[in-house]
């Protein structure tokens, strides 16, 4: 493998592994803000212990999801510096607003949130988790802005004596119509992913301590799932107008998640395609008539074009070349996507059935369920950013510049490799000590609380790391 | 003035809030096992940055990505450059990140002892890296006609840089000292504050002889001497508030000092942003390496909107936890076995 290869398996990685604390991060801010808000406004002492109970794991979760997201934003430089000097005029943007209007936010108040419970007066503690809670949102909107610009770029002007792209409308940027069917996709996956997490917690503690605390799981659990649902028919909903919008803007994205070779009117959707060696016709399919057509364009009877004309348009357009992502993966990630976000709606249905009517379930298969929920979304975001990215190659910015074009000239294979393994050990060690100190929490259950008024400063802080 | 001009002041004020800020909670990372000679000292020392760290840590996110933003090419020849100088940062900050979080969460000592570990040699790393970054951007490192770095780690570990490294240490490490005997009380305040005068005679020393080399060698302008003979005044003054112990006149005197340090090293750069060592015609410029006038004016109006309010509610957050805190603070029992807190 050559600096480039390594570059793009180092940024695939740490991505990912990002982007699983993410999700749990911006959701679970939000469960955890409505669980103290429930507990503010109704003195029940449940919500007060479930808050510090999710607001436990919420906290180890977002150590992690800070600590890896540094690592992204150094990363274009170290070893995407062409594409930085290339794009930087507008993709530099949205970056230093993130900073500067979320992480501030996010992390200022999370610090007031953690150390506040004896310091702030009750509701203006409660304000100040919401307010992270708003600035995981603002982040998600700037760094999807700058996402949705690699994949449609628009507001700006090739300048050729500079060879790079030059901001002209900034508003353009952040209205991009990408941009605007991303942030809800992505943040409705967010609050399912936090919604499975509370739900499958929730119904683990039911079943296997169905004596502790079991009025307040019972509402947890009831939370959670209803979040899964709700947030799942977001991302369905969201997902379909985001379908037609790329077919629009990268109709090649969207005929390689369908391995779909050939223009066809009207498209049927494929549930199972395997493609020749050669990558540019099927051997064998099973498809549903016209679906494809509806989910592309919102017409039954609709063309929608295949990859191989795609490729003879774009020669023609951008010169010779090989247009075509990787199929294979654009196709089944995103099938797994939609597969596994829908699995976890179907879970979470079963939950709030089986605990309906102050139900209390036993059930070895909805145990085995409740472990399985929480990974459903983790995966099912995983494969959607891994198609999302990998169905814009070879483009790094669709339709300006190939990802080959943008790695640092400069950086060894060496170094590269360094890093990548470097991460990687990191990364999997984290992971372990992570899991590890999750799963000691789940099994402490909920904890006693203390009454925690403001303003005593002789007794011992209320929290203490 | 030129926007550009704004920009690059923007940058500086941007490494001035992380090093001033930063700077103490390295110093505090760097000194727990020096002055806490026990668990809950150990936790008295961890919990008076607890609150306010990452915040700290959001000046560096939001420096990155207002050059990136305002000087893409500064930023790109800057971080493929140093790549493995700033992979070391990156792993150092990750598993003191992540330590702050994790050390509390499980009643063993062995457990502790690791993330303490964790804690010491990241936040001594990064406070020795950015001390030799910066000497190696004020000394000029080999730049290529086409913008990029064309030299390799080796040439970044010179004598003049990595004075540079010991000067940031030890500032840094004065710095956390002074703010820990602002901060806490008891045993741990006396032996901090007696600490601050020992290490800070060093600081001054290191800091005299790497200003004073910069002048000499790399940088020229009055503007410059003056403001690193009023870096020094500033350290000066805080080592004596501190020896008759003063502490919050002391933690402003060694806040300034640095602030005026990495000042100092902006005023000697400009118009420079990164002058190359291979050829002053290669240099990068606040002219050749900035965005378009359109960027920079739509980042102006967010910056002067957004600043403020930053400036204001983290300042409200110090003064939230402005208490100083002991033994006495720390809950009896060990983290890790009261879930409770928090």
């Amino acid at each position: 493998m050559d600096a480039l290869d390594l570059a793009r398996w180092q940024f695939g990685i740490t991505t990912v592994y990002h982007f699983l604390f993410v999700p749990i991060t911006i959701g679970m801010s939000f469960l955890v803000a409505i669980m103290q808000t429930a507990w503010v406004r109704t003195g029940n002492e449940r919500w007060l212990r479930l808050t510090k109970f999710y607001g436990k794991l919420f906290l180890i979760n977002f150590a992690m999801g800070v600590v890896t997201g540094i690592v992204q934003e150094f990363q274009f430089g170290m070893n995407w510096s062409s594409y930085s000097r290339f794009v930087g005029d507008i993709f530099g943007a949205p970056l230093a607003i993130e900073g500067l209007v979320a992480f501030f936010l996010e992390s200022t108040f999370l610090g007031l949130w953690i150390f506040g419970w004896d310091r702030l007066p009750k509701r203006v503690h409660l304000a100040t988790i919401w307010l992270a809670a708003i600035g995981t949102l603002l982040s998600a909107y700037f760094i999807l802005a700058a996402n949705s610009w690699m994949q449609h770029p628009v507001g700006y002007e090739y300048n050729a004596d500079a060879g790079r792209a030059e901001l002209n409308d900034f508003l353009a940027v952040l209205t991009n119509k990408v941009a605007l069917v991303t942030v809800p996709h992505t943040i409705f996956a967010a609050f399912l992913t936090a919604g499975a997490f509370v739900a499958g917690i929730a119904m683990w503690r039911l079943i296997r301590r169905p004596d502790e605390d079991r009025e307040a799981f019972r509402s947890a659990l009831r939370l959670g799932a209803a979040t899964v649902l709700v947030a799942g028919i977001g991302t369905a909903v969201s997902g379909d107008f985001q379908a037609k919008i790329m077919t629009d803007v990268q109709p090649m994205k969207m005929a390689a998640a369908e391995a779909l070779y050939d223009d066809q009117q009207p498209a049927s959707f494929s549930i199972f395609t395997i493609g020749s060696l050669s990558g540019n016709e099927e051997v064998f399919s099973i498809r549903i008539p016209k679906l494809l057509s509806f989910l592309a364009e919102g017409d039954p009877n609709a063309e929608v074009r295949g990859i191989n004309d795609i490729q003879s348009e774009y020669e023609q357009t951008y010169g010779p070349g090989d247009y075509k992502p990787n199929i294979p993966v654009a196709y089944w990630t995103f099938r797994l996507m939609i597969g596994v976000g829908g699995l976890a709606v179907l879970v979470a249905l079963w939950m709030l059935w089986a605990t309906r009517k102050g139900r209390s379930p036993t059930s070895r298969w909805l145990l085995a369920a409740a472990v399985l929920l929480p990974f459903l979304p983790l995966l099912g975001n995983s494969f959607g950013w891994i198609f999302t990215e990998m169905g814009r190659q070879p483009w790094i910015v669709f339709g300006l510049m190939r990802t080959s074009s943008g790695v640092s000239p400069g950086t060894t294979a060496a170094e590269v490799i360094t890093s990548m393994s470097v991460f990687t050990l990191l990364y999997g060690g984290l992971a372990v000590i992570e899991v590890g100190l999750l799963l000691k929490y789940i099994r402490a259950g909920l904890p006693e609380v203390e009454p925690t008024e403001p303003g005593d400063s002789d007794r011992p802080m209320a929290f203490a790391y | 003035m030129e926007l550009t001009t704004v920009w690059f002041i923007l940058i500086a004020v941007l490494w001035v809030g992380y090093f001033v800020l930063e700077g103490f909670d390295f110093g505090v990372g760097i000194l727990l096992p020096v002055l806490g000679r026990n668990e809950r000292e150990r936790r008295v020392l961890i919990n008076t940055i607890g609150p306010v760290w990452d915040g700290n840590e959001v000046w560096l996110i939001v420096a990155g990505g207002a050059t990136f933003a305002a000087f893409p090419e500064w930023y790109a020849t800057l971080f493929s450059g140093f790549y493995l100088p700033l992979l070391l940062i990156l792993v150092a900050l990750i598993l003191r990140g992540v330590a702050f979080e994790f050390r509390g969460k499980r009643d063993d000592p062995q457990w502790r002892a690791w993330w303490d570990k964790a804690i010491f040699w990241g936040s001594l790393v990064p406070a020795v890296l950015w001390g030799v970054a910066f000497g190696n951007i004020v000394r000029g490192v080999p730049i290529d006609s086409d913008l990029e770095f064309s030299g390799n780690v080796f040439d970044l570990l010179n004598p003049y840089a990595l004075l540079g490294g010991l000067t940031t240490l030890t500032l840094f490490v004065t710095h956390g000292a002074v703010f820990l005997a602002l901060k806490t009380t008891g045993d741990v305040r006396r032996r901090a504050n007696r600490l601050a005068s020992r290490i800070g005679l060093v600081a001054a020393v290191a800091a005299v002889g790497f200003l004073g080399w910069t002048l000499a060698s790399y940088v020229d302008g009055a503007d410059a001497t003056i403001l690193a003979i009023a870096a020094a005044v500033a350290l000066v003054g805080g080592l004596v508030a501190n020896r008759f112990g003063r502490e919050g006149w002391a933690f402003l005197g060694s806040a300034i000092a640095i602030g005026l340090a990495v000042i100092t090293l902006f005023a000697g750069l400009f118009p420079d942003v990164m002058p190359s060592s291979t050829n002053p015609a290669y240099s990068l410029t606040v002219h050749n390496a900035s965005s378009t006038h359109y960027t920079l004016e739509i980042m102006t109006w967010v910056a002067a909107f957004c600043t403020p309010v930053v400036l204001g509610y983290q300042a409200w957050s110090y003064w939230v936890f402005r208490r100083r805190i002991g033994v006495d603070s720390i809950p009896e029992e060990p983290a890790a076995s009261s879930a409770s807190h928090g």
